[in-house]
């Protein structure tokens, strides 16, 4: 059985806690308790149509406020396909959350209501979509039951919906347009009866038929997280370096590169608890030992040699900025890429991307709470990433304040180049 | 087969974050009920460190009110993993006057755990404490952070948690507050259990169908003990039991059934429409039970 994580986007009222209710209740995926507490509920409220919201919205001010705050998630798997769902916030303000959610997906649902069309939201959920190079996107335009399911409706928001998406060139996730009501149950997991004008899967179709997509075998990356350093009887004067592959494969005996120091070894052991292993791959949790003694530590990244990381003492990145405290040109921060940090200073806010607009390139010299930027940093030691749209796993960042501690932004390299 | 590899990718993923917690912090420690998820998290985290040793201590906020088939295993597990093990009670905090007793038919000291492990954390220090809680649990729990900051007071608070970006995971945190990590926030209960076969793992013998004397109230199972607050509406009875999820005997329910092996426990939950939370007496005291728990430092 395979695993496909979704992130859930839209306004805020779209629907996308009934849509995800729905999901689980026509896939039979529901507990008892859970159905017990839909049924209540909707009496309480004096609803027509079951209330689904309660099931994802988790927190007192959630339930008070009928919004979705931050992000839950979501598990359920049917007969073929295991599912994790992050059902994220559509306000502005919680756009990070969104981000936060959306971050692990490989596929994206993005709400519309039928009788609004595309809102700022829909953009910028689309832009940070394709900026995590996630490989579908579904738009489901909702509420069809509130248009009489009139398909000139849905057509016009579909040809909205085509023309926001080609307005990017350089990524293309699969789309897939569905007309649903998830009050009603339409087209989610049942086909409507009510749109015979629509030939098309459900989502649930669309959500069974993502097929991961063959990775190509990317450079071998891996981080030292921790060193461990064992002497006794069975393990005499053992040291292993113990870190998750974030990409490509690795022999016992292969030659490589430390760094930063450069120095070269071989591959002595690969292993995992108790087992040794000839090869590992990339997300593979495991300890791998050296030929020579070598200095490394936490942070340290092994690579193989003709294919090293760039390592330069800048970078630039797509910037998104996720607290309501500014980002400042010549503000000093800490990046962060997995168990690697370093001291940074921003050193340039080329320009601030309306997600409405993405041709659009606007000065700035700040940044403020879910600003899209290009930016570059300066860093105190090379943090040996990869481009983003190359490499994913080795090719992201976070930001943190160094007086707060927060993660106040995340990075997507776009090129590192030598200051 | 192919749960197989889904079992995989999750173990891989726990690794990866209970090695980030051995890295980022000063004075981590695990906290261990003696319930399947504990275990299934010393398990993962002996396997994260192999062949060191596990360079955290564990700690058990001791009710007084547990299954004595838990506290048995726990001491055999500790010694088996040569980890240490230190233990919290209740009834100081009782005795000390720091939290009251509850009284009548519901009295529980689920919830006065708190204070007990606030205080730990304070008299040791640590600064991140690892628990087995999962996000299919329950509905506030969806809600949480693989790296989850606490106050001083040791607060959750829903609405400013940080940003958690890929696997990236920010452990920076100020004097005094402290991350609670959840290592095993992706797995399912089933996962669990698959896992538990697979790795064939010892659990205490109350997860499996045995014969007890019970506690019938308002349709719910409980242990027979000295803790209960047994009053006239409750029914005596001897029932073949198993128990799904192991909290204090004062506020977990049983299920009957006749699941004595692994694989029969798993067809068993499989075919059950009930979540496991269902069976915890003290989340259904409103619905925003556990919720409130957690934002009072809770786990």
């Amino acid at each position: 059985m395979d695993l496909l994580r979704i992130s859930t986007a839209g306004s805020v009222d779209d629907g996308k806690s009934t849509l995800i209710g729905r999901l689980l209740y026509d896939n039979n995926a529901l507990t008892k308790e859970q159905e017990e507490l839909i049924e209540k509920k909707t009496v309480e409220k004096g609803l027509q149509d079951l209330d689904f919201s309660v099931i994802t919205d988790g927190l007192i001010a959630e339930r008070e406020q009928g919004i979705t705050i931050d992000v839950a998630h979501i598990y359920f798997s049917t007969q073929s396909r295991k599912f994790i769902i992050a059902d994220s916030p559509g306000h502005v303000e919680y756009t990070r959350n969104m981000v936060t959610g959306a971050s692990n997906a490989e596929a994206s649902i993005i709400l519309i209501d039928a009788r609004k069309g595309l809102l700022e939201q829909s953009y910028r959920h689309y832009f940070i979509s394709q900026l995590l190079r996630l490989h579908t996107v579904v738009f489901c335009v909702n509420k069809m039951d509130l248009v009489d399911y009139n398909e000139d409706v849905f057509l016009k928001i579909a040809s909205e919906i085509k023309a926001m998406t080609e307005q990017f060139e350089d990524s293309k996730p699969t789309i897939e347009i569905i007309p649903i009501s998830s009050l009603k149950g339409d087209n989610v997991v049942y086909p409507s009866g009510e749109t015979s004008w629509y030939q098309g899967p459900t989502l649930n179709e669309v959500l069974h038929d993502i097929s991961s997509v063959e990775e190509v075998q990317k450079p071998f990356r891996f981080e030292v997280q921790n060193v461990l350093h064992v002497q006794n009887d069975e393990f005499i004067d053992f040291r292993g370096y113990a870190g998750k592959i974030s990409s490509g494969s690795i022999k016992k005996g292969d030659e490589v590169v430390v760094l930063p120091s450069g120095n070269r070894s071989a591959i002595k052991e690969i292993r995992k608890y108790d087992q040794t292993f000839s090869e590992a791959h990339a997300g593979e949790s495991v300890t791998i030992s050296l030929n020579d003694d070598i200095d490394a530590s936490r942070g340290t990244v092994l690579a193989l040699p003709g294919e090293l990381p760039s390592g330069e003492r800048s970078l630039e990145a797509t910037l998104v900025w996720l607290n309501e405290q500014k980002g400042i040109f010549g503000g000093r921060y800490i990046l962060q890429a997995g168990s690697r940090t370093v001291q940074a200073k921003l050193q340039q806010i080329h320009y601030v991307v309306p997600p409405e607009k993405p041709s659009l390139k606007v000065d700035a010299s700040e940044l403020k709470l879910n600003d899209i930027s290009r930016v570059s940093f300066k860093l105190s030691q090379p943090l040996f990433l990869d481009v983003y749209s190359e490499n994913k796993a080795n090719g992201a960042f976070i930001v943190i304040d160094p007086q707060t501690n927060n993660t106040v932004g995340v990075g997507f390299v776009e090129r590192t180049s030598e200051l | 087969m192919s749960v197989q590899k889904h079992l995989q990718t999750l173990e891989e993923e726990s690794i990866y974050i209970i090695r980030e917690v051995a890295a980022q912090f000063q004075k981590p420690v695990l906290l261990f009920s003696g319930g399947k998820d504990s275990i299934t998290m010393a398990h993962l985290a002996k396997k994260a460190f192999y062949p060191a040793k596990i360079p955290f201590p564990f700690l058990h906020i001791d009710t007084g009110h547990n299954f004595p088939e838990t506290i048995e295993f726990r001491d055999r597990l500790m010694e088996e993993l040569g980890v240490e093990l230190i233990v919290r009670y209740v009834q100081d905090s009782i005795d000390q006057n720091k939290v009251k007793e509850e009284t009548g038919k519901y009295a529980s000291r689920n919830s006065l755990q708190t204070v007990t492990l606030l205080d730990a954390i304070e008299e040791l220090g640590f600064d991140a404490c690892l628990g087995g809680a999962r996000r299919d649990e329950e509905k506030s729990r969806a809600k949480e952070r693989i790296f989850s900051v606490r106050d001083d007071f040791g607060q959750w608070d829903a609405k400013m948690q940080r940003p958690e970006l890929f696997q990236i995971l920010n452990g920076k945190i100020n004097f005094g507050e402290n991350v609670r990590a959840f290592p095993i926030s992706n797995w399912t209960e089933e996962d669990v259990w698959n896992y538990i076969q697979r790795e064939n793992l010892e659990l205490p013998s109350i997860y499996f169908a045995h014969d007890r004397k019970m506690v019938k109230r308002d349709g719910a199972y409980l242990a027979y003990s000295d803790y209960l607050n047994i009053v006239e509406s409750d029914e005596i009875i001897d029932k073949t039991v198993r128990f799904r999820t192991v909290g204090d005997m004062t506020c977990t329910a049983a299920v009957p059934s006749t699941a004595d092996t692994i694989e029969t426990v798993i067809k068993e939950n499989k075919a059950s429409k009930s979540s496991e939370r269902g069976a915890r007496i003290d989340d259904k005291r409103s619905e925003s039970a556990l919720e409130l728990r957690k934002k009072g430092g809770y786990f």
